[in-house]
């Protein structure tokens, strides 16, 4: 009985010891016994496939075709220019609301603010690692842009700053360029545009 | 008789029986402890081919997850961004870093960076991200605290029981949308979360779906 005593409590510190605890750090993968359902033979988004030459799973779009539902019409809405010119439209094509510009806001805060602050000011987080140029949205040049430029430097980005057109939905650029705009009246405009019920509580 | 069995003999049942208990136990106990997500996946922390670092992206520079994930919203899984998409910042902030090259050379390439998966379900489990984000439920239900992550870790073990747990109950769980993605929130009581909790789900029509195609194709 001693032995088997002895050899019980070896075993279940050997196990301990090998096994650990719930929790602890483990740089191999789970292990799964039977992996055959869990695992199946079939393509995830943005995982590797052996099938084809260049390992992607993902596909890219053949040249020249436009995926189901994709924007392509050479429109404002799409574009941000004239149809078959290469103006940029005045204003924005869509009709601006309460929630688009909330919408705006939210969408700014993600994408934009990093760099460009929380008031446009260009004064972003990145500003204090090292991102040097970045557009000060009330710069009276930028002020003066027409929608539609707004609109291309979101979609295709312009000297250091990258395209976010991939990252961000044609409408949500609308957006954010309404709540751009709203952003720079902030500190445009006059105290006689303001409602006058509300003038008293900004002058006091 | 006496000299075919000694006399030890005797106490050969109760021994059997005792070894056999202990045995029997430490068996389910081994298996309750170990043969669980619990452990074969909580705390899967594989090392990944660039160091990034979700702590100094998110919580020292309070970057949104949708910055990078910007698919969330829209899709049934949460993208992986593109690496031309680091290069947003990277372009210009730690230009020439040794821990960068391999960013650079996927953006300039445009081979992705091997990333390693760590949250994994099986392929016969269809959790759609969106329809969770949508509704409430935040990245920190499911992935754990990855804005405090140097590496990211396997936090929750993503189980059956898991997944049943919250939608047996959503009400402990679910949180206004705009605080889905502030991983450090929580709601000021518990009887708070819970009275929140149940008005979002009636104002949402959330159901407490626990049959087994909600989840299972």
């Amino acid at each position: 009985m001693r032995y088997f005593l002895a050899g019980f409590a070896l075993l279940v510190v050997l196990v301990v010891s090998v096994a650990g605890f719930r929790g602890g750090l483990s740089r191999k993968p789970p292990i799964e016994i039977f992996p055959d359902m869990d695992r199946q033979a079939k393509v995830r988004p943005q995982t590797a496939d052996g099938f084809f030459a260049n390992g992607l799973g993902s596909r890219l779009p053949v040249a020249g075709t436009v995926a189901r539902g994709a924007p392509f019409a050479d429109t404002p809405l799409n574009t941000g220019r004239e149809p078959g010119t290469t103006n940029y439209v005045a204003a924005m094509p869509v009709a601006v609301s309460a929630e688009m510009l909330a919408r705006g806001q939210e969408r700014y805060t993600i994408h934009c603010s990093p760099c460009h602050g929380g008031q446009g000011d260009a004064k972003g987080i990145t500003t204090k690692f090292g991102m040097a140029v970045i557009g000060n949205l009330h710069d009276a040049r930028i002020v003066q842009l027409a929608d539609g430029e707004l609109f291309n430097t979101i979609t295709n980005g312009k000297n250091l700053m990258q395209g976010y057109g991939p990252n961000i939905d044609i409408a949500d650029r609308w957006a954010i360029i309404a709540y751009v705009r709203a952003l720079q009246l902030s500190r445009l405009a006059t105290l006689d545009e303001v409602p006058a019920e509300l003038r008293a509580s900004l002058t006091k | 008789m006496s000299d075919i069995f000694p006399k030890w003999t005797n106490r050969l049942p109760a021994l059997v029986l005792t070894g056999a208990a202990l045995v029997g136990t430490a068996a389910v106990a081994g298996a309750w402890y170990y043969f669980t997500p619990k452990y074969s996946r909580v705390g899967y922390q594989p090392i990944q081919p660039v160091a990034f670092s979700h702590n100094i992206h998110v919580d020292q520079l309070g970057l949104d997850c949708r910055y990078c994930h910007n698919g969330v919203e829209k899709a049934w899984y949460s993208n992986v961004p593109s690496s031309t998409l680091c290069m947003n910042c990277h372009n210009q902030v730690l230009k020439e870093d040794a821990r960068l090259a391999l960013v650079r050379e996927s953006a300039a390439s445009g081979t992705p960076i091997p990333w390693v998966q760590v949250h994994k379900v099986p392929d016969f489990v269809y959790f759609n991200h969106s329809v969770h984000v949508n509704r409430g439920i935040s990245c920190v239900h499911c992935h754990g605290q990855v804005n405090q992550m140097d590496e990211v870790r396997h936090a929750q073990p993503l189980s059956m029981s898991f997944c049943l747990e919250c939608h047996r109950h959503p009400e402990l769980k679910i949180r206004p949308v705009d605080k889905v993605y502030d991983l450090n929130w929580q709601a000021e009581s518990e009887t708070q979360q819970i009275a929140e909790g149940k008005r979002l789900m009636q104002e949402w029509n959330v159901q407490s779906l626990d049959n087994c195609s909600a989840c299972h194709r």
